[in-house]
């Protein structure tokens, strides 16, 4: 947490923003608030606008509509060298005529600093990002973990407001990935700078982010934290984007003045508190979503649960910690997949067993 | 590696005898004892080299060609940096056909060329000089210089100039400290090699020089008199050497800029 | 509207960089051919130009035998000079290709040194190599394999189709490399896979797939190779005189510029048709190859 009065603070402002390459519309008027010190992520699958909008905050590409407001300042006909912004880019975009320090510094030089200031300045965020001793290595010569850093480095040597971040984790592999993960979130922390992350990995923006907007076709389907979205989402859409979630038809069949009653389909009637649904969905033709974690196996006969039922397994897969079970509904031909836990000594169900399945009437979710 | 047949393989062999045949005779007859070029050989002399010492209508000719190759290898490569930017950066209106007309050059026969430009500057009343055979020359280096720094504006990541941007360097500055460095070794090689080919032009050069005679155009006048052949020989001997240092140095930037670029050298 | 405007810039910051380049070659180029054309209408009147249109020169070109003849002769060798400079030139490509290895680079080098010779000296070379006294000739007496000196290699067609097809092979190698280096090896080896043999999956997928190296090799060789002028004058004799020749005769001696320039607008326009009917034959053959 940085100083009270900064916590209210808006860094980025969008408002109405707009962009289309020739007659594709790939932003479709995106009002967005980023707070200072703010962690955020912009999550989508490609082609969703997510790089093209934090392009525009970059001023790489101009809006066609809208303004971009940063630090209380417009940001419209700002260009890029003059706005409070960095970038990591996804490829790194690390100058291969010049070496590491060379790089770290290229923004240093063009402001005309005495060249031992930039020395020490480099020196200390080569330390930060883990690249102390890699002054003159030659960039060629560096993994891609270590391009990261230095791109990492030679933006946030210019102590950006905001740092943008375009996918910056998708080439490494993923045990570097996750590493990187926690050494960015590491750095966001200690120099309370607002990170803007694209990325299409929902993983990596729920452990990353305070913030997340779902983007789909140019639009935010849904903005909020990480467990908002997760536990919380709005659309079947953002359901099956972030995890796995389990769908199923439903039907109102009974409304009281807090509740409605709804029929879901071979599972029996459940009730909703009206708060829970969603505006604008149809009561005949209702979305119902459950995540797989949601539905507990019941390994001991004499265990209890709110409602149970019968099941074959259809399909396993192990995946060491967790196991996901794919069993048929009860009188009907859909499947749904349940995953368990795999704490010590618990069985592991075989092809074609039986299998018994409890459930809470408050895991299942009405979606849009 | 795979063996090749034996039939594809003496056929290489024979292709490149055929293809190295003439320039093996040139440091033969260069440095034969005889004033006829013709078998056998009669004895070992430099003096065909020494000959060419004296020869004033040579050191002008001379003069001549490096004045010409070196303006054209500037202006031509000038012209194949703008070029080769704008194909590889920019989409415009007409991109396609004002790049074919730049190109065109390539496909066109020399003659066709050197007449066209012959008649506008009869037409215009332009007396002919070493600079009509500049024009010339740009036009037909231009092409080559463009076809060797496209690869080089293209295969550069873009995002490495959005990077300079993003760092708070201008436009210019971006050229100064990130683009030019890295095209470099292009724009050098586009020199060199604009430069060997306007050093090495006859027919534009032939149609257009007025008095002042090229290289190329000189040693055209000598080949009608036996006698002078063999310092011709000479002469041909020195440029070949000279060429071939040119071409070293061209094909240690090519691979240079591929490396800088960070595509695999072929 | 504002994607109209956007276009408008973006064609802005493409023009201003390849405008200077783009108006040099407009003036050095477009407006001299069509100057040339223009004056191809006119006629000379010794010092004078008579400016009134007129199809004289081109009736001179068509009813006069020897004009008909050097055009139809520049296109017999350009087209002979094409054939032999592309067969040579697709197996020494296809070597370097497919069994260059680490060595590529190096070959194609060796393939260039021999052309950063001078041109003229390297078409007077043949000359030599050719002659009366020649290597050839002197080589194959030596040998006791011929008596007289052999006298069909030099001064005539022979000699300009073998002093073309070697000065033309690197123009030839290289694009037919560069084709043949795009072709995906597993293709074949899939083609050797479902039973083809070597020569059946020759015909059938590296010929077909190399085509657009070969046909942008021909052109390389043959449109310019019909406005040769150096090559016919060294080695062609009286008989191996082509088009070239003569427009250079008629800017010099025979001062009769608009007979030049139609002679040579008329050669190009028959170079262009001949590569539009290849071009065109070419792509019925590929889409039959792919059907």
């Amino acid at each position: 947490m940085t100083s009270e009065q900064n916590d209210n603070e808006q860094m980025v402002e969008l408002r109405g923003i707009r962009k289309s390459f020739g007659d594709l519309e790939v932003v479709k008027g995106i009002d967005l608030n980023i707070a200072k010190g703010e962690f955020f992520s912009l999550l989508g699958p490609s082609g969703c606008g997510k790089t093209t909008l934090l392009r525009m905050i970059a001023g790489l590409e101009t809006p066609d509509d809208g303004t971009i407001v940063i630090s209380q300042q417009s940001m419209n006909g700002v260009d890029a060298n003059k706005r409070p912004t960095n970038m990591v880019f996804q490829s790194y975009a690390i100058f291969p005529h010049l070496n590491v320090g060379e790089n770290v510094a290229y923004g240093l030089i063009k402001q005309r600093l005495p060249k031992a200031e930039i020395r020490q300045r480099v020196d200390a965020m080569l330390k930060m990002v883990d690249l102390d001793g890699y002054y003159n290595r030659p960039s060629y010569a560096l993994s891609g973990g270590q391009r990261q850093r230095v791109a990492l480095a030679r933006a946030l040597i210019l102590e950006p407001k905001v740092l943008l971040l375009d996918e910056p984790l998708s080439a490494l592999d993923k045990k570097l990935r996750e590493q990187m993960q926690d050494e960015l979130r590491r750095i966001q922390r200690t120099l309370g700078i607002t990170f803007i992350l694209v990325t299409h990995d929902q993983e990596e923006a729920l452990i990353m982010s305070d913030r997340i907007a779902v983007m789909f076709d140019g639009n935010i389907a849904q903005l909020g934290t990480p467990k908002e979205i997760y536990d919380k989402p709005l659309s079947k859409r953002v359901a099956s984007f972030i995890g796995v979630m389990n769908f199923l038809k439903g039907k109102c069949v009974g409304e009281t003045k807090t509740d409605i009653k709804v029929e879901v389909a071979t599972l029996g009637q459940v009730s909703f508190s009206r708060d829970l649904v969603p505006e604008g969905v149809s009561l005949d033709h209702l979305n119902i979503g459950f995540r797989p974690e949601m539905f507990t196996v019941l390994y001991d006969k004499k265990e209890k649960a709110e409602n149970t039922f019968m099941s074959e397994v259809k399909n396993v897969d192990y995946y060491g910690d967790m196991t996901y079970y794919t069993l048929a509904l009860p009188n009907s031909d859909m499947d749904i997949t349940v995953s368990m836990r795999n704490t010590s000594g618990r069985y592991v169900y075989g092809l074609g067993e039986a299998i018994r399945v409890g459930w809470r009437s408050s895991s299942l979710l009405i979606l849009n | 590696m795979k063996k090749p047949p034996l039939l594809l393989f003496s056929f290489v062999i024979i292709y490149l005898v055929f293809l190295y045949a003439p320039i093996m005779l040139l440091p033969i007859f260069a440095f034969n004892d005889s004033s006829i070029i013709a078998f056998p050989l009669s004895g070992f002399t430099v003096d065909w080299f020494v000959g060419l010492m004296g020869e004033n209508t040579l050191h002008r000719a001379l003069k001549n060609s490096l004045i010409i190759a070196i303006t054209a290898a500037v202006i031509s490569t000038c012209f194949g940096i703008l070029t080769a930017r704008a194909m590889a950066r920019h989409n415009f209106l007409g991109k396609r056909p004002s790049f074919g007309l730049i190109m065109a050059p390539l496909f066109l026969p020399e003659i066709i060329i050197g007449v066209a430009l012959l008649i506008v500057l009869i037409q215009l009343g332009i007396s002919l000089n070493i600079w009509t055979v500049i024009l010339g020359h740009i036009l037909i280096c231009t092409p080559f210089s463009v076809s060797i720094l496209y690869s080089a504006f293209n295969n550069m990541d873009k995002s490495i100039e959005e990077a300079s941007l993003d760092l708070g360097e201008t436009r210019f500055g971006t050229f100064r400290r990130v683009i030019f460095p890295l095209v470099k070794p292009g724009v050098i090689a586009s020199l060199l090699i604009c430069f060997t080919i306007s050093l090495d032009e006859f027919v534009i050069a032939f149609f257009l020089t007025g008095v002042e005679p090229t290289l190329p155009v000189y040693i055209w006048a000598q080949l009608r008199f036996p006698s002078k052949l063999p310092s011709i020989m000479a002469l041909g001997f020195i440029l070949l050497l000279l060429s071939l240092i040119l071409l070293a140095i061209f094909e240690y930037y090519r691979r240079r800029s591929e490396t800088l670029i960070g595509n695999q050298p072929s | 509207m504002s994607s109209i405007f956007r276009n408008i810039n973006a064609s802005l910051a493409g023009w201003r960089l390849i405008g200077t380049p783009f108006l040099f070659g407009f003036l050095l180029l477009v407006a001299p051919l069509f100057l040339m054309i223009a004056l191809s209408f006119w006629t000379q009147d010794y010092l004078d130009l008579d400016r009134t249109p007129t199809l004289n020169n081109y009736r001179d070109i068509f009813s006069h035998p020897v004009y008909v003849l050097l055009i139809k002769r520049s296109v017999i060798i350009s087209l002979i000079v094409t054939i032999t400079t592309v067969l040579l030139a697709f197996p020494m490509a296809y070597y370097i290709s497919f069994y260059g290895g680490r060595y590529k680079a190096i070959w194609l080098f060796l393939i260039t040194i021999p052309f950063w010779t001078s041109y003229l000296l390297r078409i007077f070379l043949w000359k030599i190599i050719l002659g009366y006294n020649g290597v050839v000739n002197s080589g194959l007496q030596s040998l006791n394999l011929i008596e007289e000196p052999l006298s069909f290699i030099l001064y005539n067609a022979n000699a300009v189709v073998i002093a073309l097809a070697h000065a033309w092979a690197p123009f030839a190698i290289l694009p037919i490399f560069v084709a043949l280096e795009r072709i995906d090896r597993s293709m074949l080896e899939a083609a050797k896979d479902l039973g083809d043999t070597a020569i059946r999956s020759f015909m059938r997928v590296t010929l077909p797939l190399a085509m657009p190296g070969i046909v942008s090799a021909a052109l390389i060789v043959f449109i310019p190779t019909i406005g040769d002028y150096v090559t016919p004058r060294l080695v062609g004799g009286k008989d191996g005189l082509m088009v070239a020749n003569m427009i250079q005769v008629q800017f010099s001696k025979a001062n009769n510029a608009p007979l030049g320039a139609a002679l040579a607008i008329t050669s190009l326009l028959t170079v262009l048709l001949i590569s539009l009917g290849f071009l065109f034959f070419n792509r019925r053959y590929l889409r039959k190859q792919s059907s």
